[in-house]
């Protein structure tokens, strides 16, 4: 396994990346998350913060905030669905499924030789019912008839992305 | 399961996407939501204690930090899908990994540095197990943006 790897962009220099790897678990629960951070690097607590919103806006960071155990407040139901959407229709199509607010993700991703499903969404519920009921509106909206709800029935690991 | 009260959902609905970048945040958080700092932290650490909140903090674009991710399809027989899944686990590279019955049954997230790395890591799955890793990158992404609505 490779480690110590450095991630080489050009709007993100060493101090972003060590900003990245001291937050990436999480910050502190206190009234000054940051100044720990700030006095390892020798800078000011507003200087870390200042950091943090630029890389934001780079879109080097999506978002800074709270992950959600969703599992663990009720949210059990995720289903991965699989749309087998003509290929001229893609663009259309994906932007549609985007806009329903109960998707997650949307991609587009190539088919495989026995799986002619091409867009995927992820649709988070309280229960399989309610993902079942927003597939079959997302259906109806967009005319896509072939599709199939992957259920996840194990989580074996979730971690998010890390440096 | 873990017990929410309306100020909880409050907290969490907030925090997943308007946390404030501010060197103090959950004073300024208090600030908009009516609650005292104190209260905040508390409510917080409870949360995250218990598993309501995994962790505050960034959400790391791959694409933009000069890595590639991709998502992988597996069929895996029955009797081998505890084993499989701790070979796939151990990678540091794997993000997410979950078991999803249907003709593929095994679906992992895969963000490395580079594609080579993607391909070294579906090689060395294959052989450690003797089954097709399907690699399926992003073509197009369309939406992003991870948020629960808690009620």
């Amino acid at each position: 396994m490779k480690t110590g790897q450095s991630y080489q962009v050009k709007d993100m220099d060493a101090t972003d990346e060590m900003i990245l790897k001291a937050t990436q678990d999480g910050i502190p629960l206190t009234g000054s998350p940051f100044r720990h951070i700030a006095e390892k690097l020798g800078l000011t607590e507003e200087e870390v913060v200042e950091r943090i919103r630029l890389m934001k806006e780079k879109g080097i960071i999506r978002r800074f905030g709270a992950s959600i155990g969703h599992r663990d407040i009720g949210i059990v139901a995720n289903a991965m669905c699989v749309w087998n959407v003509p290929d001229g229709m893609v663009e259309d199509i994906g932007r549609i499924m985007a806009s329903f607010p109960e998707v997650t993700h949307c991609y587009e991703r190539p088919r495989h030789p026995g799986w002619d499903y091409n867009l995927f969404t992820m649709v988070h519920s309280y229960t399989r019912n309610d993902c079942e009921e927003v597939a079959a509106r997302i259906s109806q909206s967009t005319g896509i008839q072939d599709y199939r709800l992957l259920f996840s029935e194990r989580e074996f690991k979730k971690t998010g992305v890390r440096l | 399961m873990i017990y929410l009260d309306e100020t909880d959902k409050k907290i969490l609905n907030t925090i997943q996407h308007e946390f404030p970048l501010d060197t103090h945040p959950f004073l300024k958080l208090g600030e908009g939501l009516e609650i005292s700092e104190e209260e905040i932290l508390t409510r917080l650490r409870r949360l995250q204690e218990e598993g309501a909140v995994r962790k505050i903090g960034p959400v790391i674009n791959r694409n933009r930090v000069g890595g590639t991710s991709t998502l992988v399809a597996v069929k895996v027989p029955e009797e081998m899908i505890d084993k499989v899944a701790d070979y796939i686990d151990e990678y540091a590279e794997v993000s997410h990994n979950y078991l999803r019955p249907d003709i593929y049954n095994v679906w992992f997230t895969l963000s490395a540095s580079d594609e080579e790395r993607i391909q070294e890591i579906l090689r060395e799955l294959s052989q450690k197990t003797g089954l097709e890793f399907v690699n399926l990158p992003t073509v197009r992404l369309f939406k992003i943006g991870v948020r629960f609505n808690i009620r």
